[in-house]
C-alpha cells in the first residue's frame, strides 16, 4: 500500500526543507524524500573532518535541523531516489534495498541543480570532474591532499570549493574565472544590496588571492596517459601547461527539470530551460509546485524563500505566502546579477574538437555529431544521450555547442524511469497502479 | 578519528567513518569503470548524475557518490 501525506516535497535542499517546514507549520503532514542520506542538498553537505559539536550552526543547518527534528508531522525519507513521478501524484522510490511508492494531495518539486561543463580535449581522463562535484566528494573523504589541483570555471562557485579544498588539505595550483577583470569587477560592485554576500565575498577574498586567483583564462585542454596529470591553461591569448592530479571545472549550473518534464510542467527559457511557475510557485499542472534552482539558477536564499512560499500555498495559506513575495524578487535581482556577469566567453564553446567526446555515456564524438544534419535521427544514429546518464550531461553541453539540436517544445515527454532502476522496483508495483 | 575496513576488488581499504563509497574506491584506484570504447573514466558528477561512479556493492549495481561505505562492504570496479 502506497503511504499517502498531504503534501510530498522531492528535494531536500534549502528549497525543499523550506517547503517542508512551512507546509508542516500551516497543520499538514509532509512525506520528504531526498536521494542523499543527509539532508541539506549539496550546498548543506557537511565534511567529514568536522565533527557535529564544531560544526557552526549555519541558518541552513538550523533549518534542516528545525524541520526534520521538531516537526513530527514530517516524515523524511533519505537515501530514496525518485525513479518515477505520476500525476495523481505519485513518486516511486528506489533504495539501495527496496522500492517503495508514496501518494500526496499535492506535490513541491524541489530537484535543484547540476554543474554545466562544456567539453574540451581530455576532459574525460579521471581526475578531471565538476567543479561541485570535486567539493562534495573531498567532503565526503576523497583523498585530495597528494596532488595538485586546479580549480577553473565561472562563478562564485570556484571560491567555496577552493575553501573546502583547501580545508582538506589540498594543494591549489590555480584558480582561473572565465570572465573578464571587469565583469568580476561589475559583480562585486553591485554586491552591496545583498549584504551577507558582501560578508562571504569577504570571507573568500584573501585566501583567493593568495591561490592565485585570475580572470580572462580557462582551461582548454586535459592532459595525462589515463589519468590527468596537467591541464593548459589560455590566458589573454597565452597559453601554459600547469601540473596537476584534478581539474574541478564548471560553467554554471543549470536546473534538474527531467521529473518536472515528466509531469507535464511547463517550462520555459534557452538554453537550458527552468519550470515555469507562477507567484504561488504552482506550475502548469495544478497542485505540482516547484521551488528553488528548478525555476531559474538564483542560488540559496531565493531557493529558501521559494521553497517557503510553495509550503504556505499548497497548504492555502496564501496570505503568508505572499508577504514573502517582495524578499523573493529581491533575491531573484542577485540570480540574474550573477548570471549576467559570469555569461560565458564564446570561446569556451569553441573549445571541442572532431575526436572530443560529447556524450560520455555512448563515447559519442563531436565529429560523430556533426556527419548529422538532422536532429531528429540524431539519438538514432549515434546513440547520444541513450546511455546511463539518460543525456543529463550531453544534451545541456550539446545545446551550447551546437543550437541546432536543442531539444524543441514540441519533443516529446520523457517516459519512465527518471533514472535507471532495478527490475524488481518496477515488478514490485503492484498491478493496476499507475505505471 | 574512527575508521573502518571494507575491501576493493578483494584488497582492504580502510577509510574514516562517514566517508563516501567513492573515497573508498579512490584509496585503491582513480579508474572506476572503462567506457564502452575502453576509455578509463571516474567520477565525474559527484551528485548521482553523470554515472561515471558506478561501482557494484557486495554485488548490487550502485553509485559510488551517492552512498556512504560501511564495514565489511565488498566493493567491485568495472561496473
Amino acid at each position: 500500500m502506497p503511504e499517502h501525506f498531504d503534501i510530498l516535497v522531492l528535494g531536500a535542499g534549502p528549497a525543499g526543507l523550506a517547503a517542508a517546514r512551512t507546509a508542516a507549520r500551516s497543520g499538514l503532514t509532509v512525506g520528504l524524500v531526498d536521494e542523499q542520506s543527509a539532508p541539506g542538498g549539496q550546498i548543506g553537505r557537511r565534511p567529514i573532518w568536522l565533527r557535529p559539536s564544531r560544526l557552526r550552526p549555519s541558518r541552513a543547518f538550523r533549518e534542516t535541523i528545525d524541520a526534520l527534528r521538531s516537526d513530527s508531522r514530517i516524515t523524511y525519507f533519505p537515501g530514496e531516489r525518485v525513479v518515477a513521478c505520476e500525476k495523481g501524484p505519485a513518486l516511486v522510490t528506489e533504495t539501495p534495498h527496496g522500492c517503495a511508492m508514496l501518494t500526496g494531495g499535492s506535490l513541491i518539486l524541489a530537484t535543484g541543480a547540476r554543474e554545466l561543463v562544456l567539453p574540451f580535449p581530455g576532459w574525460t581522463l579521471p581526475g578531471v570532474m565538476a567543479l561541485g562535484g570535486l567539493q562534495v566528494l573531498a567532503k565526503g573523504g576523497w583523498p585530495v591532499a597528494g596532488g595538485g589541483i586546479v580549480l577553473a570555471g565561472s562563478g562564485p562557485l570556484l571560491l567555496a570549493s577552493a575553501r573546502t579544498l583547501r580545508q582538506a588539505g589540498a594543494q591549489i595550483h590555480a584558480i582561473v574565472e572565465q570572465a573578464s577583470r571587469q565583469a568580476v569587477l561589475r559583480f562585486l560592485a553591485g554586491l552591496p544590496a545583498w549584504p551577507t554576500k558582501v560578508l562571504q565575498t569577504l570571507a573568500f577574498a584573501p585566501g583567493m588571492l593568495r591561490m592565485g586567483y585570475e580572470t580572462d583564462a580557462f582551461v582548454v585542454e586535459a592532459l595525462g596517459q589515463g589519468v590527468l596529470e596537467a591541464v593548459r591553461i589560455e590566458s589573454r591569448g597565452r597559453r601554459r601547461i600547469v601540473p596537476c592530479s584534478y581539474l574541478g571545472i564548471g560553467m554554471g549550473l543549470i536546473p534538474n527539470v527531467e521529473a518536472a518534464r515528466g509531469l507535464g510542467c511547463a517550462l520555459e527559457g534557452n538554453p537550458h530551460p527552468a519550470v515555469a511557475v507562477n507567484a504561488f510557485q504552482e506550475t502548469s499542472q495544478r497542485g505540482i509546485y516547484a521551488a528553488g534552482e528548478i525555476t531559474g539558477i538564483g542560488g540559496a536564499e531565493l531557493a529558501r524563500l521559494e521553497g517557503a512560499i510553495a509550503g504556505y500555498a499548497a497548504a492555502g495559506n496564501l496570505t503568508r505566502a505572499r508577504a514573502l513575495s517582495a524578499r523573493r524578487a529581491h533575491w531573484m535581482r542577485f540570480g540574474a546579477h550573477l548570471m549576467r556577469q559570469f555569461a560565458l566567453r564564446d570561446s569556451i564553446r569553441q573549445l571541442a574538437e572532431p575526436m572530443t567526446i560529447i556524450c560520455r555515456c555512448e563515447d559519442v564524438t563531436l565529429g560523430a555529431i556533426d556527419q548529422v544534419s538532422d536532429a531528429g535521427t540524431l539519438k538514432l544514429l549515434t546513440r547520444l544521450g541513450m546511455g546511463a546518464c539518460q543525456g543529463r550531461m550531453c544534451q545541456p553541453a550539446l545545446a551550447e555547442l551546437r543550437p541546432r539540436y536543442r531539444p524543441g517544445a514540441t519533443s516529446g515527454i520523457p517516459r519512465p524511469p527518471l533514472f535507471p532502476a532495478r527490475l524488481e522496483t518496477l515488478a514490485g508495483l503492484a498491478p493496476g497502479e499507475p505505471l | 578519528m574512527k575508521t573502518i575496513a571494507l575491501t576493493v576488488d578483494g584488497v582492504a581499504v580502510t577509510v574514516v567513518e562517514g566517508a563516501s563509497a567513492a573515497a573508498a574506491v579512490a584509496a585503491r584506484t582513480h579508474v572506476f569503470h572503462h567506457s564502452r570504447t575502453g576509455h578509463p573514466r571516474g567520477p565525474f558528477c559527484g551528485m548521482g548524475q553523470c554515472f561515471e561512479c558506478r561501482i557494484r556493492i557486495n554485488g548490487r549495481l550502485a553509485l559510488a557518490c551517492l552512498e556512504r561505505a560501511s564495514s565489511g562492504m565488498a566493493i567491485t570496479t568495472g561496473a
